[in-house]
């Protein structure tokens, strides 16, 4: 197995465009286990850890841009203002030496239907920067980016470079069931996101389908029938849950039932949407 | 090659006081050398092909393939096992590598020996079996090959006013110690070969050994390498042998170190249980009767399951005094992965299923859970269901006051998501969060039981070296983490009164401890050790230890200690002294139940134990913890998942355990009733806080959710999707 190392932005590039076969490998948190579990066998390995930059984040025409080598460590601690819901769901990963190194690029880049970034990145319209060394940057919607199970919109050739994500304008939050309290991979999540602003609000769905995805129907629900100055009216509320649990299709495995799933996807839609309702009318009122 | 328990310390660290771990920096800070670090110059490696297969034929095996690598130094099967081709700790069932025909997914067919360990497991892929797949025995229900029947009667009354009836199950729990099996092989100038090897039980591993080698006993020397955990799984063979022929093969040492997932292969798991109980009481709930039949999956071999049969049997009704009994325990062999010896050995499971019949009957009685334990408990002059008397202290009663009289945590909940369920994944913030309150009660044997000839030998060497009195230990008891090389250095000091003590590296040089298991190494090794003290100092002849030392030279003795002897339980009546010793351990459990998601906190365990004598109170306070832990892990969340005969989740990735946020905090009190057979009145401890837990978790979570929860580990839908309408194995009380 051949090991690539190169330290700046266009070797890696190169690397990729000459060796599109190599696995990318940033904290190893998720490839590693793959290899020792001898799931994959690349031909070669592509270490980024040397590219400085992807460890940086920075404010860019409005968006806060997060390098894909971010550690969630970072994120807990730099961006909880801007980027609530990520910041959430980044605590939520692993332990304290996976969160040293595991990234939001690594999560993207194995695009498992279980990783903790994407319902968040989701909800809050996150967009994902993608480069070739031979057809340059490619801006792609976190909602174009998830095709399959562990299969996303990226080419053989294309390394992630970082991702997009607006500054929260009203109150996020992230939610996951794991059969135990800490360092546990989802059984399913959910995230929502207040954008006050545009009257809507974004949703994502993790470990409840072939893909993280949005609950469209039930965000159309909100965009038509919610007052944003009111109370929340339990009884949207509760059919905002339904359409989030309608959304799934889930299986069942080992960590959980399918009709589980569906059942745990529309409890934690009506809490935190109950949660970020609270937290908006608290924003109002103050 | 294998540094141990090396200590030169003063005062404080004599019996009874915390004395410090030769090993505790060492293994915090990552320096401590498991057998999985061992290393010798020219050593090669050994990996095992395995099955994919829970029952088949083998119609051929094509190792052509394997050979051709470059690299690839031997590739061995059955055909090249030296001696004898079986192996097994209770009956020699077990073939070392397979023999026509495979009996569960992940027995061992073959071995391959190369100078890299990947270029071995390449070469092991490489090599192609002929597998004609038959239909496999997968539900115990459906088993027709018993291991053991064990029948308990007692009485002839079986009816009573009040009746309650439970069908209760127990999945499959893996002892999921840290350090996976790992051992060296170094063939020897004399014939001979010597294993470096993490295990519970040198001399036993050693008899299993020595026939499949061809070789005399004095040919095959083990020395204990550093263990990272046993808790049962390491009493069974896993790769001693494979590593040994493999090094007699090639005339060179030879490494074997299973991965994880070949771990979850490479051992014996816990029993899983399905137990269906009558309970019968009069009205103010004193026991009239207890029936019970209790089905235990042993898998493809037998390993120790008789002996698990026999507790699951003899203790089978729990700590109470019931005057008609029915017990009929049964084991039987499928084609699922082997069950042996795991923390608590056949008590376990039906202490779960017993406790949950209690709490039944509690309610049908309007008792609390606490009463209808107090007015059955057992006391010292209490007959256990096999007619054994209870001869030394069982405060049982009391010990239930004890812990009712605990104070109960304050809640519910705090706003710090960690002490909610699901914790900082944010699942809850109050919403749907109800608590319950469980006991739990439970009662182990300590040291083997039913006839076994169990006893430990000690060497204990005085000298002085540079002026100083100096003692050495040398026993084969294996040190697995639970503290046994720190207490035999108290003992020695203790006995002696000499500071200076070395506790020699375990091997088979000296004669057998036994096994480090049924929580008896204190007990028996404990006993071995003090014996070969008492005898040194009879030789001091009435002098200073210093001063005897100048007189006489170096005086060195070795002793063996038996505990009481036992007796076979009666085939037809259950009947005999079967135990030796008795322990009790008594839990109560609060937990945070999500109701909607079937989520759980567990706020607080408390736990009162006998432990007779404490003799390392840090110790004795890690076990009790350690125990209580693994308990919870079986309540809610600690299964091995098998489907068809196959595992699903080799991994601790989907093979959870509890993390330091899933356990919670502990209050303890540690009784010290002497039992006067035993050494310093000491009484196992290691076990009984493992039956305990379980119990009182599940009935916490039935308090707290208003479910029947008749399954172990609980799993979130069995909470969620019962209070969701929807189906479920709850039924609803």
């Amino acid at each position: 197995m051949d090991f690539l190392r190169p330290t700046t932005w266009e070797e890696a590039l190169a690397a990729k465009a000459d060796r599109p076969e190599a696995v990318p490998i940033q904290g190893g948190t998720d490839v590693m286990v793959e290899l020792n579990f001898d799931v994959r066998r690349p031909a070669a390995l592509l270490d980024l850890g040397q590219v400085a930059e992807l460890r940086a984040w920075g404010m860019v025409g409005g968006f806060c841009r997060v390098g894909a080598g971010v550690p969630y460590t970072t994120i807990i601690e730099e961006l909880g203002g801007p980027l609530p819901g990520l910041a959430q769901a980044s605590r939520t990963v692993g332990s304290p030496q996976i969160r040293n190194r595991g990234s939001v690029g690594g999560n993207l880049g194995a695009a498992s239907p279980a990783g903790d970034s994407h319902p968040p990145l989701l909800a809050a319209d996150a967009v994902v920067e993608v480069e070739s060394r031979d057809r340059g940057v490619r801006m792609v919607p976190a909602t174009a980016f998830y095709l399959g199970v562990k299969r996303s919109a990226l080419e053989p050739d294309e390394l992630i470079r970082a991702v997009h994500v607006r500054p929260a304008t009203g109150p996020q939050y992230f939610s996951k069931v794991g059969t135990r309290n800490a360092m546990v991979i989802a059984v399913c999540s959910f995230a929502i996101a207040l954008h006050p602003g545009e009257r809507r609000v974004g949703t994502g769905l993790g470990s409840a389908a072939p893909t993280p995805r949005r609950a469209y129907e039930a965000e159309e629900l909100l965009a038509r029938e919610l007052d944003w100055q009111a109370p929340l009216d339990p009884a949207l509320l509760r059919r905002f849950g339904e359409l989030c649990a309608a959304a799934a299709a889930p299986i069942d495995d080992v960590r959980g039932t399918a009709a589980y799933r569906v059942h745990a996807i529309g409890v934690m839609a009506r809490r935190t949407l109950t949660w970020a309702w609270n937290d908006h009318l608290g924003r109002r009122a103050a | 090659m294998t540094e141990t328990a090396s200590t030169t310390t003063t005062a404080g660290q004599g019996v009874g006081e915390s004395a410090r771990r030769p090993d505790a920096v060492l293994k915090v800070t990552g320096e401590f050398a498991y057998a999985s670090d061992l290393w010798l110059d020219g050593m090669v490696w050994g990996v095992t092909l395995r099955s994919p297969h829970p029952s088949a034929w083998i119609r051929s095996i094509d190792v052509g393939p394997a050979l051709k690598i470059d690299g690839v130094l031997a590739v061995l099967t059955h055909e090249d096992v030296p001696g004898v081709k079986f192996f097994g700790l209770d009956r020699r069932d077990q073939p070392v590598l397979a023999i026509d025909q495979v009996r569960y997914q992940g027995e061992p067919v073959a071995l391959v020996a190369a100078d890299h360990p990947e270029t071995a497991r390449r070469a092991a892929a490489a090599i192609v079996v002929d597998y004609e797949v038959r239909a496999a025995v997968t539900d115990p229900r459906q088993a027709t090959d018993v291991v053991r029947h064990q029948p308990v009667r007692r009485g002839d009354t079986f009816e009573a006013e009040v009746v309650v009836t439970g069908e209760y199950e127990v999945g499959m729990q893996d002892q999921a110690f840290l350090g996976p099996e790992s051992g060296l092989a170094v063939p020897a100038e004399d014939g001979g070969v010597d294993l470096y090897i993490a295990t519970q039980w040198l001399h036993v591993d050693r008899d299993q050994l020595a026939p499949c080698l061809g070789l005399p006993h004095d040919k095959v020397r083990l020395t204990l390498s550093g263990v990272g955990g046993a808790f049962g799984a390491r009493e069974d063979l896993s790769m001693q042998v494979h590593a040994c022929m493999l090094a007699l093969r090639l005339n060179r040492p030879v490494k074997i170190v299973y991965g994880r997932e070949e771990s979850f292969f490479g051992h014996v798991h816990r029993h899983p249980a399905l137990m269906r109980y009558e309970h019968g009481a009069t009205r103010d709930g004193r026991l009239v009767y207890v029936k019970a039949d209790i089905l235990l999956d042993g898998g493809a071999y037998c390993s120790s399951s008789p002996a698990v049969v026999g507790n699951a049997a003899s203790l089978g009704v729990g700590p109470y005094e019931v005057p008609n009994v029915r017990v009929d325990a049964t084991g039987v062999y499928t084609n699922n992965p082997p069950c042996g010896a795991m923390r608590g050995f056949g008590a376990v499971q039906a202490c779960y299923a017993y406790e949950s019949q209690m709490d039944r009957l509690a309610e049908a009685c309007g008792l609390s859970p606490v009463e209808i334990r107090v007015r059955n408990a057992v006391s010292q002059g209490s007959r256990l269901i096999t007619g054994q008397l209870i001869d030394a202290p069982a405060p049982l009663a009391g010990m239930l006051r004890d812990l009712e009289s605990m104070p109960l945590p304050e809640g519910p909940p705090a706003t710090d998501l960690r002490a909610l369920p699901g914790g900082v994944s944010q699942t809850t913030r109050g919403e749907a969060v109800r608590r319950g309150v469980g006991y739990g009660v439970g009662i182990k044997n300590i040291c083997f039981s039913e006839g076994f000839d169990d006893y430990s030998t000690a060497r204990v060497r005085a000298e002085l070296v540079g002026g100083e009195p100096h003692v050495t230990v040398h026993t084969a008891a294996a040190e697995v983490g639970q503290g046994l090389v720190t207490l035999q250095a108290q003992i020695a000091r203790t006995e002696l009164g000499i500071a200076n003590v070395t506790v020699a590296t375990a091997d088979t040089a000296v004669g057998s401890a036994g096994s480090s298991s049924a929580s008896r190494q204190s007990y028996v090794t404990g006993g071995a050790v003090r014996a070969a003290c008492e005898a040194v100092r009879k030789r001091f002849d009435g002098l200073p230890a210093r001063e005897a030392l100048e007189r006489f030279g170096p005086i060195e003795e070795t002793r063996e200690y038996r505990h009481r002897p036992t007796y076979p339980m009666d085939p037809v009546t259950g009947q005999g002294d079967s135990h030796t010793q008795l322990a009790l351990c008594v839990h109560r459990a609060v937990v945070d139940v999500d109701v909607e998601l079937g989520l759980v906190k567990v706020v607080e365990l408390a736990a009162v134990q006998d432990v007779g004598r404490v003799l390392n109170p840090q110790a004795l306070e890690g076990q009790i913890h350690g125990g209580s832990a693994q308990g919870l892990g079986l309540a809610l969340m600690e299964e091995i998942q098998v489907r068809d005969g196959l595992v699903l989740n080799p991994s601790f990735t989907d093979y959870l355990i509890p993390t330091i946020l899933d356990m919670p905090p502990m209050q303890t009190k540690i009784l010290e009733n002497p039992d006067p057979a035993a050494p310093y009145g000491l009484r196992g401890a290691g076990e009984p806080p493992t039956l305990s837990s379980t119990p009182a978790i599940a009935a916490a979570v039935r308090a707290a959710t208003g479910l029947r929860l008749t399954r172990v580990p609980i799993r979130p839908e069995d909470i969620a999707l019962f209070n969701n309408g929807e189906v479920s194995d709850g039924k609803r009380t």
